[in-house]
């Protein structure tokens, strides 16, 4: 079936990332997954369901409880010839396997001057608002985005879920793939008094069947707009949008889709366009990626800035449980920012 | 607590208990420099007298093998006992041959270093089985996973000498482009996995690319080398339990050199327990050899290789011998250990006892062993020289500057253009005649 013809469901994130395992399963017989409780149960997000049953247990299976033999046996199985997708059950539980992607599979294809590589995409969930306390709710994406030889994706929809997903593991370089469990199930906007719309009534929702392809380093223009420009990934996408619609800001919204590589053009082009430039995300304010963000618009940018550059991000503390909406950069926190920038 | 001045620092004990305070306990070797030397408490057991136990044995049955120690060559020169490989000559002058130019290099490159040809080196010496006589045991195609001392291996399996120096001198003929500290090697023709300066990472990915070896239905396996120091890594207990739960063709070592840089065995657990019989709590196979008998080695990484290979599982070898030089080129031994362990060593030196074998044998003559020795020097001088065309460290002849952006991804991000442009800038800023060559 060719892609143009290819039937469009209505997919939630969870449904379009094991579809995308699905199809790289079946085309690439080099491709495995293996992680904590991922093979007869399928995953505690069940994202890898039903694919120990139509792949087997040599090609999807359960693992120690043990993030550093996780990693590092990915990167033994990427030097041999496989390409591992291994899933760290949560992104807070990473740590352990640190090393083993920092000093190993960012740096094989470099010091072995090309002689061995670490074909490998490492799939975790991460951030908050699911009441998962300080170890089920970290963004830790910038400790990946400072190491050089790791790239580092996060996609907002389920479309782009598949895509990039996809590209991930065809990608000869070990890649992050942060999934934002907060929208696994729906878009959530930030208002979390207000119930959740599900997929199925958001135009991200919509998957081709069968393979295609996002490339690693295109940003997408989540809204245009005229007002200002937001740059975010992941469920920031959601609530700026949510909170920019609200106040009736003609926002330009850039979806990042992968912060290494980043696609500088596209925020740029944005920016120098709109003359105001706000920052969102979710993690720890102090070194992340929003501080890389805000010293590229200034460097790029500066004669066409109008405002200051606003980063709005959670606190500078542990994800906390109870306080978990205090802690959360969302509407309010988003809201007073806008009112800063459009002021300017 | 902090302003508080340290004469008034509470010391806590044990709050007016009945119960006896608690000591804390800090390992110290028995030897510091000077003092003399005893090695009785080492208790060596004769060669030839531990039991060989079947290759496809139950993993429990070498339990007694991991508190042992497995000889071959006994005080008279000769193989004894069920461990004897039964290798011919032809086969032992070959492993003899290597073993001794693993040493004759190692003289060559820490004199370089010493030289100011390159920045650090490190000698095997004493070692030397414990990667010569592993290799020999393997296929050629099984890959390795070493860690920085296993120069031997790639000499065994035929890697050009002159390429190892080209990597030591970071020169523009390096393979690894300068970007890796000298002897960090790779070899993928040769299944030698990059080495890593960081410690017992190759430990999960030996497990791991045995785990694919597995997948794929293929025949090779997978050997990992660690030192005793570095088994104390959590990536060390990853391994063997990945290695374990999937019952992984792969046979871990750990050559048990007595001290790591300054600090002695102690310090992994040695006063506790052999390496070796780590195994017993995995489930794995388990052998303790006399790492400087290179025909128990020998006999101990093939009995490995064959259980490995015949999907009875991995196995964890103890080589236990003496480092008889310093960690690398930028510690003195003589600062922190007596001098005279390494003379009075009591399972003598690799490279001795094969040779004292061979002639033992009528194979072999103490002047055929000078005429190789003379042969292998002049052998490792030539090819220094040939090196040396290609330049020594720090003398200009490097890899082309862009290189040092090559690589980190298969293809180059607009941000690495841009440094690498900034890089050039910079480089003719301070020699405006420069031109990339």
């Amino acid at each position: 079936m060719s892609e143009g013809i290819a039937p469009v469901r209505r997919l939630n994130m969870i449904e379009a990332i094991n579809d995308a395992l699905d199809v790289m399963m079946d085309r690439d017989p080099d491709v495995v997954v293996f992680g904590e409780d991922v093979g007869f149960f399928g995953g505690v997000f069940r994202a890898t369901a039903g694919l120990q049953k139509k792949y087997g247990t040599h090609r999807v299976f359960d693992t120690p409880i043990n993030e550093c033999g996780i990693i590092g046996a990915a990167v033994g199985m990427g030097a041999y010839g496989l390409r591992p997708v291994p899933e760290i059950q949560f992104a807070d539980y990473i740590y352990p396997g640190l090393d083993q992607l920092v000093s190993e599979a960012a740096r094989l294809r470099y010091r072995s001057a090309g002689e061995f590589i670490a074909p490998m995409t490492v799939r975790s969930p991460f951030g908050g608002g699911i009441f998962g306390g300080q170890t089920h709710s970290q963004s830790p994406e910038a400790l990946f985005t400072h190491v050089a030889g790791l790239k580092t994706v996060i996609p907002a929809t389920p479309y782009d879920a598949k895509g990039l997903l996809i590209s991930a593991i065809e990608d000869n370089d070990p890649v992050i793939f942060f999934e934002p469990k907060r929208i696994y199930n729906g878009p959530f906007n930030g208002f979390y008094d207000q119930p959740v719309e599900p997929w199925a009534r958001h135009e991200g929702s919509e998957v081709p069947e069968g393979y295609y392809s996002i490339p690693l380093g295109k940003a997408r223009i989540a809204r245009a707009g005229e007002a200002l420009t937001v740059i975010a990934y992941g469920t920031m996408i959601h609530v700026a949008a949510a909170v920019c619609a609200e106040k009736g800001v003609d926002a330009e919204i850039i979806d990042l889709r992968s912060l290494v590589p980043l696609d500088i053009d596209t925020v740029q082009k944005s920016v120098e366009k709109t003359g105001k430039c706000l920052i969102v995300h979710e993690a720890t304010r102090t070194c992340g990626f929003g501080a890389e963000l805000s010293a590229l618009v200034q460097e790029r940018c500066f004669y066409h800035l109008e405002a200051p550059i606003e980063r709005v991000t959670g606190f500078d503390t542990p994800y906390p449980h109870s306080l978990e909406w205090a802690y959360f950069p969302g509407p309010v926190r988003i809201g007073e920012a806008l009112d800063r920038l459009l002021k300017a | 607590m902090a302003d508080r001045p340290a004469s008034e620092t509470p010391s806590y004990g044990n709050g007016g208990s009945n119960l006896p305070p608690l000591s804390l306990h800090v390992p110290e070797p028995r030897f510091r420099p000077g003092d003399p030397v005893d090695y009785t408490h080492l208790a060596i057991p004769p060669a030839g007298a531990q039991p060989r136990p079947d290759e496809a044995c139950a993993a429990s049955d070498t339990a007694p093998l991991c508190t042992d120690l497995i000889r071959v060559l006994d005080d008279s020169h000769q193989a004894v006992g069920p461990w004897d490989p039964k290798l011919d000559a032809e086969t032992l002058r070959r492993m003899l041959r290597v073993m001794a130019l693993t040493r004759a290099f190692d003289d060559r490159m820490y004199r370089g270093q010493r030289q100011g040809k390159t920045s650090f080196y490190m000698k095997c010496t004493g070692e030397e089985a414990t990667s010569v006589a592993s290799a020999f045991a393997l296929a050629d195609d099984d890959m390795v996973f070493p860690s920085y001392r296993q120069q031997g291996i790639l000499i065994a399996r035929g890697y050009p000498i002159v390429e190892m120096i080209n990597q030591i001198y970071s020169n523009r003929a390096d393979k690894l482009k300068g970007r890796q500290l000298p002897i960090m090697y790779s070899s993928r023709e040769h299944s030698f996995f990059t080495i890593s300066g960081n410690l017992a990472t190759q430990y999960p990915q030996a497990a791991g690319w045995a785990m694919a070896s597995a997948i794929r239905g293929d025949s090779r396996i997978a050997s990992a080398w660690v030192g005793e120091g570095s088994s104390a890594e959590g990536d060390f207990h990853a391994a063997m339990t990945f290695a374990t739960v999937y019952n992984a063709p792969v046979v871990f070592n750990i050559v048990n050199n007595q001290w790591a840089i300054s600090s002695f065995s102690g310090f992994a657990g040695a006063e506790r327990a052999t390496f070796a019989s780590r195994a017993v709590g995995y489930g794995m196979a388990g052998l303790r050899v006399d790492g400087n008998d290179p025909l128990a080695v020998y006999a101990a990484a093939r009995w490995a290789a064959n259980r490995a290979r015949s999907n009875m599982g991995p196995t964890l070898i103890e080589h236990f011998t003496y480092r008889a030089e310093g960690h690398s080129t930028s510690d003195d031994p003589g600062q922190y250990r007596s001098a005279h362990e390494r003379t009075e060593w009591p399972l003598g030196d690799p490279i001795m006892r094969l040779k004292r074998h061979l002639i033992a044998r009528g194979e072999w003559s103490v002047e055929q062993h000078a005429a190789m020795d003379t042969e292998l020097i002049e052998g490792v001088k030539a090819a220094t020289k040939e090196a040396e065309k290609n330049g020594i460290l720090g003398h200009g002849l490097h890899h082309p500057f862009h290189t040092m952006f090559e690589d980190v991804f298969e293809e180059l991000p607009w941000h690495l253009q841009e440094q690498s442009e900034q890089a050039m800038r910079e480089r003719r800023i301070k020699w405006p005649e420069w031109k990339e060559s």
